[in-house]
């Protein structure tokens, strides 16, 4: 099992980027990358839903990922935690973490750093949530994909959220079945570009971090994983941290 | 030039046959050996080009039909003529290939060039001659086996019985006569009542190569059903259920996606079959479900790397597998123009490339080596060097001989056994 609670370097309140980021960059979290990747897995659903022809398999494929997810975050009541912690501020961070991945480049450029924070809300003080949520509010405007989604991420209470997200899953089923071409595909082209920027700012944050329970991912992951991780250059190899971190051992 | 999605060797290995994204077939015929030109033997050399699909517009979903093939399958060959089945997402056609290469001269109430005689002119009646002219390899559509399938199509596979064919979709499979058209029996339907359950699908299926009532289906949560036609009409219970329980060391998010079966093949014995998944190839022996009696890696240092893959979509490529005749060796593609094959009973595996730059014609194939640890020697190539948009997804075995094709994007590349 994966250590949770990890003792995080002292956050001093700062509200400037860079402190948040000095703050972060010592925190492996599992829920963090958990986080991501449920992200990633969203946005591409909501993509395969954009598409003239979604692969049906790809779709089911990401869809069960989704739902693994999200059961493993109600088994944690880390899905509680969220809901209970929510304002209606925090619940518009959530939407806009993964809103901000589909936003077009124009807007990506002025907010490169943000979907960071916006999924790192949930573990700060909620002071820190208002801040961002102010500059993300812009984002929030965001269109299109949300006429599928909207309703899944207005969350009032845990279990409204878990239906209304198995709402959403069923809801890109039904409408697999019943297409309707849509034109946001270039607002979505740029969203591999954007969910990089992520990328890039959480293998940074990984690069600088030495994990505690490296060593006990070390029985199933192989040596080269263990030599990669002492050569930690290249992102992918940072990247490959953080499937070691969302794999149980 | 296209990218080619589907290639395949017909019964003989006389003829090989490759669709491409733009729905095109082109087949290539193996060169005769003969006196002059005795190095020419095992050349392939194009035979006939046919548009087989174009696109569609299924007016009623507002959706274009890709006029991409998925598949081609030959059928045995019962006459001088050369028959063949292509798909695309939704529409299987049967295509007749044939020959000509004679002319008839003399016709009666016609010119040599076509125009009608004139009645008074004709004063006798003569018999039409045939003449030899120049070859002329003509391809016609047969039967079109159309609107049978909801979703995308993703197999077919001829029965051992040379009369009938299945077709598989994501979530059906439908089982068609080759002289009937207008009517295909569902044999599986595995789509649930409310889509909003759907958690899985079918990603293969084939008819086994000896028993014409049995077939197999794979699965998207990699799984395999053996089916037989006997016991139901409607075979929606399996007679056998193959699966290899899960290793829960390994288990991560990303679990599910990479058991999923892109590509099942019966062995031309009958007795086993194969299965890729993303990261291995299994093959099975038919009498035991519970789990594989072979598991070979085929690029098991993409493990530490599938976050990344799962975020470029490189994690859903299909791959497909293929036995040599004997079943002796089984190959299968991966990445960087890389393709894999093992030798079973050696416990032998080669990695090749299938490049330009790598391969001059005649000359032998070096094997390639991917660097796994951190230190790389001279020659291998590191996982991060790897270029992940040249990927082997096809590639075929001649039924008979040591003649392997390769698909490699838009490039078929055709390689043999050195015979000194």
């Amino acid at each position: 099992m994966f250590v949770r609670g990890l003792k995080r370097k002292c956050f001093d309140g700062e509200e400037d980027i860079e402190g948040t980021l000095a703050g972060i960059k010592a925190i492996p979290s599992y829920n963090l990358q958990r986080q991501s990747l449920l992200d990633m897995s969203l946005v591409k659903l909501q993509l395969c839903h954009m598409l003239v022809e979604p692969n049906l398999c790809r779709s089911v494929l990401i869809a069960n990922t989704v739902r693994q997810i999200q059961e493993e975050m109600t088994q944690d009541g880390t899905w509680q935690m969220i809901n209970t912690q929510n304002t209606g501020q925090a619940s518009l961070d959530r939407l806009v973490s993964t809103d901000i991945l589909c936003r077009s480049s124009r807007d990506q450029a002025e907010g490169k750093h943000v979907p960071g924070y916006g999924t790192f809300n949930k573990d700060f003080e909620s002071d820190q949530a208002q801040d961002s949520s102010e500059t993300m509010s812009t984002a929030s405007s965001v269109q299109a994909p949300r006429n599928l989604q909207s309703n899944v991420w207005e969350m009032e209470n845990p279990q409204e959220n878990k239906g209304n997200f198995q709402k959403s899953l069923d809801q890109i089923f039904e409408t697999l079945e019943n297409k309707s071409p849509n034109s946001v595909e270039d607002l979505f082209s740029e969203v591999d570009n954007s969910y990089y920027d992520l990328d890039t700012m959480l293998t940074g944050m990984m690069s600088n971090t030495k994990m505690g329970h490296c060593d006990s991912l070390e029985t199933f992951s192989s040596p080269t994983n263990t030599a990669s991780n002492s050569n930690c250059k290249s992102d992918l190899n940072d990247l490959d941290h953080i499937v070691e971190i969302l794999v149980e051992s | 030039a296209d990218i080619i999605s589907t290639v395949e060797f017909n019964c003989s290995g006389d003829l090989l046959a490759t669709g491409d994204k733009g729905g095109r077939v082109v087949i290539f015929q193996r060169e005769q050996e003969t006196k002059s030109r005795p190095l020419s033997r095992g050349e392939y050399n194009v035979y006939s080009t046919f548009q087989s699909h174009e696109p569609e517009f299924d007016y009623l979903k507002s959706l274009e039909i890709e006029e991409k093939i998925n598949k081609i399958r030959w059928l045995p060959q019962q006459n001088a003529a050369h028959f063949l089945l292509s798909t695309n997402d939704k529409t299987i056609k049967l295509w007749k290939i044939s020959e000509r290469d004679k002319r008839a001269e003399g016709y009666n109430l016609k010119d040599e060039d076509g125009r009608l005689r004139e009645p008074f002119r004709v004063t006798e009646l003569r018999v039409p001659t045939l003449k030899p002219m120049d070859l002329m390899v003509e391809a016609s559509p047969r039967r079109t086996f159309a609107n049978a399938h909801t979703y995308h199509i993703n197999s077919i596979s001829v029965n051992s019985d040379y009369a009938t064919y299945l077709s598989a979709d994501d979530l059906r499979i439908n089982l068609w006569h080759l002289e009937v058209t207008n009517r295909s029996f569902n044999i599986v339907d595995i789509k649930p009542a409310n889509m909003e359950e759907l958690t899985e699908v079918i990603t293969a299926a084939e008819f086994h190569p000896h028993e014409c009532n049995t077939f197999v289906y794979s699965s998207s949560k990699g799984t395999i059903r053996l089916c037989d036609m006997r016991s139901a009409a409607l075979c929606d219970r399996h007679s056998k259920f193959f699966e290899e329980p899960e290793d829960p060391s390994s288990r991560s998010f990303f679990s599910e996606i990479i058991s999923s079966i892109s590509d099942v093949k019966f062995s031309h014995s009958g007795r086993y079959m194969m299965t890729r998944d993303y990261l291995s190839v299994k093959v099975w022996d038919l009498n035991m479900e519970n789990r594989p009696v072979e598991t070979y890696q085929v690029h098991e240092y993409l493990r530490s790397k599938l976050c990344s893959l799962y975020e470029n979509d490189c994690i859903f490529d299909k791959f497909e597998c293929c036995w040599n005749g004997p079943d002796s060796t089984i190959m299968t593609g991966s990445y960087n123009n890389f393709f894999r094959t093992f030798e079973r009973n050696a416990h032998r595996d080669t990695t090749l490339e299938a490049s330009r730059e790598s391969s001059k014609p005649r000359a032998i194939l070096k094997p390639r080596k991917v660097c796994t640890t951190g230190k790389r020697k001279k020659d291998e190539i590191t996982v991060d060097s790897l270029d992940f948009n040249k990927k082997i997804l096809h590639t075929a075995w001649h039924p008979s001989e040591n003649i392997i094709a390769v698909a490699a994007t838009n490039n078929l590349y055709l390689f043999q056994e050195k015979v000194n």
